[in-house]
């Protein structure tokens, strides 16, 4: 891990308000009572990336007391799954977090693989890491699009939305859905990659850093950019840790770690890439975090394609009966495949009793997946640690002292999906 | 790595790489508490209870849409290859722990409660427990004694019930904001 060495101190101590570490109550001390003005902010309001809420209390323009307030997007996802078999479970993953989608239902598939202990071929392991690193991009375009958006750059908008558009393109290319692919299945890839994918990948792959260098062009020396996201948002790295951030968040309060790096997954230990710290701990360090894991990931998207086009005509799923289905032309020679084929869609595959923690790099920070299986066709029990709940955990820490236009650039520097937030 | 340290430690049981350490519910914040300053255990990732009420029983993870569900023990069908162990009490709370530092590691710390028991609250030992023990009443009323502000975080205020807990029917519960009221 490594905290930076030398790094310049974000403040003194621990921020995070006490009895309760998520909600900022109002000192009556820096903040006279009878000036204190309580609004809603949200839940429906353009900047609140979703349906958040904030309970403000304002003394003028400060805020002098914050709590937030979720759940308006609760749609029990944990239940519904408990109630489908493992098979038709993987859909669902995917629609917690719409932004990166891929990565959850890679998250929810290794852990099923863990289960039932199921080798996977190679080159759906490499097909898995440049998906993930796409919806990475995916993810970070959508977020600074939208983050920029809300602090008056619109333009920005339309420029991250147009390279969005030609990242989805390749989704399309090789799952036939642009977002919500079910693209990963237990045992390796739905499908073969195309033919044409691997020109269209490496062109876009050239694209993308030029887009990058344009974007911060246009973001790096904008005045009132920099001013409204430097020293904004403070979080330490004590602090960071103590309140369960993941991902850019801890990053940009100079806390070296990503699970790809520490704790190796698929075969991301066998590709080059840097990880990205910077040790502010500010609105505008997360911002640099992002802009920097996108040029990271163009990087790991171009070696998997080096790796990929040597294994053309490989597998791309286990040969396993039990839990792959058997390829559709078999279905009409053999008795025996039409009857896997049946039993795998009606009443889905046995996964053996066991309980497993699996969690990967998401976009976001540590997305995990907890899942329990009592012998059956379906999950006892799923529960998804989503980055966005936790992430969301430290407003009241990083608004301290804040005004209330700098809320906007805090959350939206936060990264919550509330999707993911209220499952 | 040596857990037998840990104060009110049980049993540890590994699988899939992962391991277990199941602890006494009624010393859960001392067990907490050594791992996070004597092994360095400072990041939750995870808090989550699971509901073992019907586990192993007939019918609950049984066929897909009836109503009843399947026997899955009985003749003629491809149900449970074993019938699963048997756990000890219906409520298992699971802590996920990891050591965010150059040697990583992970440990799921697990409790047992029966329905009604009650478990010291972990947010003195990491602060990011608040959120995930809300949802843990929320979903499945579990009581953390000492949380600074056990209320609902999912579901509204005046709702009924645990919607997680094993027993929570699916489907058919009142419609609310009809208008008919």
């Amino acid at each position: 891990m490594s905290v930076i060495e030398n790094r310049p101190k974000v403040y003194e101590g621990s921020r995070i308000p006490s009895p309760i570490p998520t909600a900022l109550a109002v000192d009556p001390e820096k903040h006279p009572l009878e000036d204190i003005l309580t609004i809603n902010f949200g839940p429906n309001h353009p900047s609140t990336h979703g349906v958040l809420r904030l309970v403000v209390d304002l003394d003028g323009e400060m805020v002098a007391g914050v709590s937030a307030v979720i759940g308006y997007l609760h749609t029990g996802f944990e239940k519904t799954m408990e109630q489908k078999t493992w098979w038709k479970c993987i859909t669902y993953p995917e629609r917690i977090d719409y932004v990166s989608f891929q990565v959850n239902e890679l998250a929810f598939v290794l852990a099923i693989e863990k289960l039932l202990g199921i080798g996977v071929p190679r080159k759906a392991t490499w097909m898995r890491m440049c998906l993930s690193e796409l919806t990475r991009i995916h993810s970070h375009l959508v977020w600074l699009g939208t983050s920029a958006l809300e602090l008056g750059a619109i333009s920005m908008f339309w420029y991250t939305f147009d390279d969005r558009d030609t990242t989805l393109d390749l989704f399309e290319m090789v799952c036939g859905t642009r977002m919500h692919t079910r693209y990963f299945q237990a045992g390796g890839l739905a499908e073969d990659i195309p033919e044409g994918f691997y020109a269209q990948a490496r062109e876009w792959c050239k694209k993308m850093p030029k887009a990058i260098d344009e974007y911060e062009a246009i973001l790096d020396r904008n005045a009132i950019w920099l001013k409204r996201t430097k020293g904004i948002g403070l979080l330490s790295a004590d602090d960071a840790i103590a309140l369960g951030q993941s991902g850019p968040v801890l990053r940009a309060s100079g806390v070296n770690w990503d699970l790809r790096k520490n704790m190796p997954y698929l075969a991301y230990d066998e590709v080059s890439f840097d990880v990205p710290v910077f040790p502010e701990g500010d609105v505008y360090a997360r911002y640099r975090v992002h802009m920097e894991e996108m040029r990271e990931s163009v990087r790991i998207v171009s070696q998997c394609l080096d790796r990929l086009e040597e294994m053309r005509g490989e597998p791309w799923i286990a040969d396993d009966r039990k839990v792959v289905l058997p390829p559709r032309e078999e279905l009409h020679t053999s008795m025996e495949s039409l009857i896997h084929h049946f039993k795998i869609v009606t009443e889905g595959y046995m996964v053996p009793e066991g309980e497993v923690y699996q969690c990967v790099e998401s976009p976001r920070g540590e997305f995990g997946v907890y899942v329990v299986s009592d012998g059956g066709p379906k999950p006892w029990r799923v529960k998804f640690r989503a980055p966005s709940f936790v992430a969301l955990q430290a407003t009241a820490t990083c608004m301290t002292d804040a005004a209330i236009a700098d809320m906007i650039a805090i959350v939206g520097s936060l990264d919550g999906v509330m999707g993911e937030v209220d499952r | 790595m040596s857990y037998d340290g840990i104060p009110s430690l049980v049993e540890t049981t590994g699988g899939h790489g992962e391991t277990t350490l199941v602890v006494d519910a009624a010393r859960i914040v001392e067990a907490c508490t050594y791992l996070r300053d004597e092994l360095g255990f400072n990041f939750l990732s995870d808090l989550t209870p699971t509901d073992y009420l019907g586990w192993g029983s007939r019918g609950v993870s049984g066929y897909i849409g009836t109503a009843a569900g399947r026997d899955m023990h009985g003749p003629g069908t491809q149900g449970l290859a074993r019938v699963p162990d048997p756990k000890p009490k219906r409520f298992a709370v699971n802590y996920h722990a990891l050591r965010l530092a150059d040697d990583p590691a992970r440990v799921r710390v697990q409790a047992w409660l029966d329905d009604g028991e009650e478990i010291d609250s972990v947010v003195p030992i990491w602060p990011t427990a608040d959120w995930f023990e809300r949802e843990a009443w929320d979903m499945f009323g579990i009581v953390f004694r000492g949380h600074p502000n056990l209320v609902r975080i999912l579901m509204e205020d005046d709702w009924e019930g645990h919607p997680l807990r094993k027993d929570y029917p699916i489907g058919g519960e009142p419609v609310r904001f009809s208008g008919a009221e």
